[in-house]
């Protein structure tokens, strides 16, 4: 059985819009809709989870949006996170239960489709089960926030390939003390977005078709 | 009567938090709608209804830490 999914490669669209298509989405990969892979940028966003702490915003409401940065309450679990322009955003709408997936197998795959892709550019990246995301040493690359309804998941991951970094101090991301970091800081050179959006697709279909042979073979 | 449990979600994931009741007590259900959001491991796990019915217990508050397998509530 081969792994197929559509890639839905998008510009930079509002934080709420990318919610709007993604329930869309769901709600057809339920009806047996063909899965999809959202990739897009967002505008400069805080997301505050269902149990989110405000205090784990450093900045008030008002200071925010004179920086630009707008504060969105999310249907979701989860901390605080940011998203702004150069953070690749990745929301795969994909139906575990057809792909063979447990969650804990979808969420290391999605790790690894980071890493795969850093490697490309000759970044040595890691995955970790006890604290999510994508590490370079100490400095978080990727964050992920997975939503699971009725097996489809939903949200995913935000790389940092040319982010500002000088907005995460802005926040506490989950609720720790965490230095980010993006790929244009490590290599010190301009990153063309597009190319890593089209190297990310490869090696999530990559990376994926490898989990759906495994599951069948069984 | 039809109970809710706390599916197996993976290898390593022992516990989950309650996060989010999207039903309660006397509401009803249709089969396959979310009735319960679990959160674990940087996802929330919406649990599906195994039948359609009337939530008729609820067991564990959000907020609350439970174990794979653990009953969530009845539907009848």
């Amino acid at each position: 059985m081969s792994f197929s999914i559509r890639i839905d490669t998008l510009g930079l669209i509002d934080y709420s819009n990318a919610c709007a298509r993604q329930k869309a989405l769901v709600a057809e990969v339920v009806s047996g809709g063909s899965d999809t892979l959202i990739l897009c940028e967002h505008p400069a966003v805080i997301t505050l989870g269902r149990r989110s702490l405000e205090a784990n915003i450093l900045l008030g409401r008002k200071d925010l949006a004179q920086k630009g940065v707008s504060v969105i309450s999310a249907d979701r679990g989860g901390d605080v996170t940011l998203h702004a322009p150069g953070q690749l955003i990745i929301y795969p709408i994909i139906n575990l239960k057809r792909a063979g997936l447990d969650l804990r197998q979808y969420l290391q795959k999605l790790e690894q489709v980071a890493v795969d892709l850093l490697e490309d550019f000759g970044i040595v990246a890691t995955g970790d089960d006890a604290r999510r995301g994508v590490w370079i040493g100490k400095e978080k690359i990727a964050s992920i926030g997975v939503g699971v309804s009725r097996w489809v998941a939903y949200h995913g991951m935000g790389l940092n390939v040319s982010t500002d970094l000088s907005l995460f101090p802005l926040i506490r991301p989950c609720g720790m003390d965490v230095r980010m970091t993006s790929l244009e800081k490590i290599l010190g050179r301009p990153i063309d977005m597009a190319d890593v959006k089209a190297k990310l697709g490869s090696h999530f279909v990559k990376i994926f078709q490898e989990g759906t042979r495994r599951a069948s073979d069984v | 009567m039809v109970q809710i449990t706390v599916p197996d979600l993976g290898d390593g994931i022992d516990r989950v938090e309650v996060a989010f009741w999207h039903k309660n007590v006397g509401e009803r259900v249709l089969q396959d709608e979310d009735v319960v959001e679990l959160v674990t491991d940087k996802a929330s796990f919406n649990v599906p209804a195994p039948a359609g019915g009337i939530i008729k217990n609820i067991y564990v508050k959000e907020g609350q830490e439970v174990p794979i397998g653990a009953i969530l509530a009845d539907i009848e």
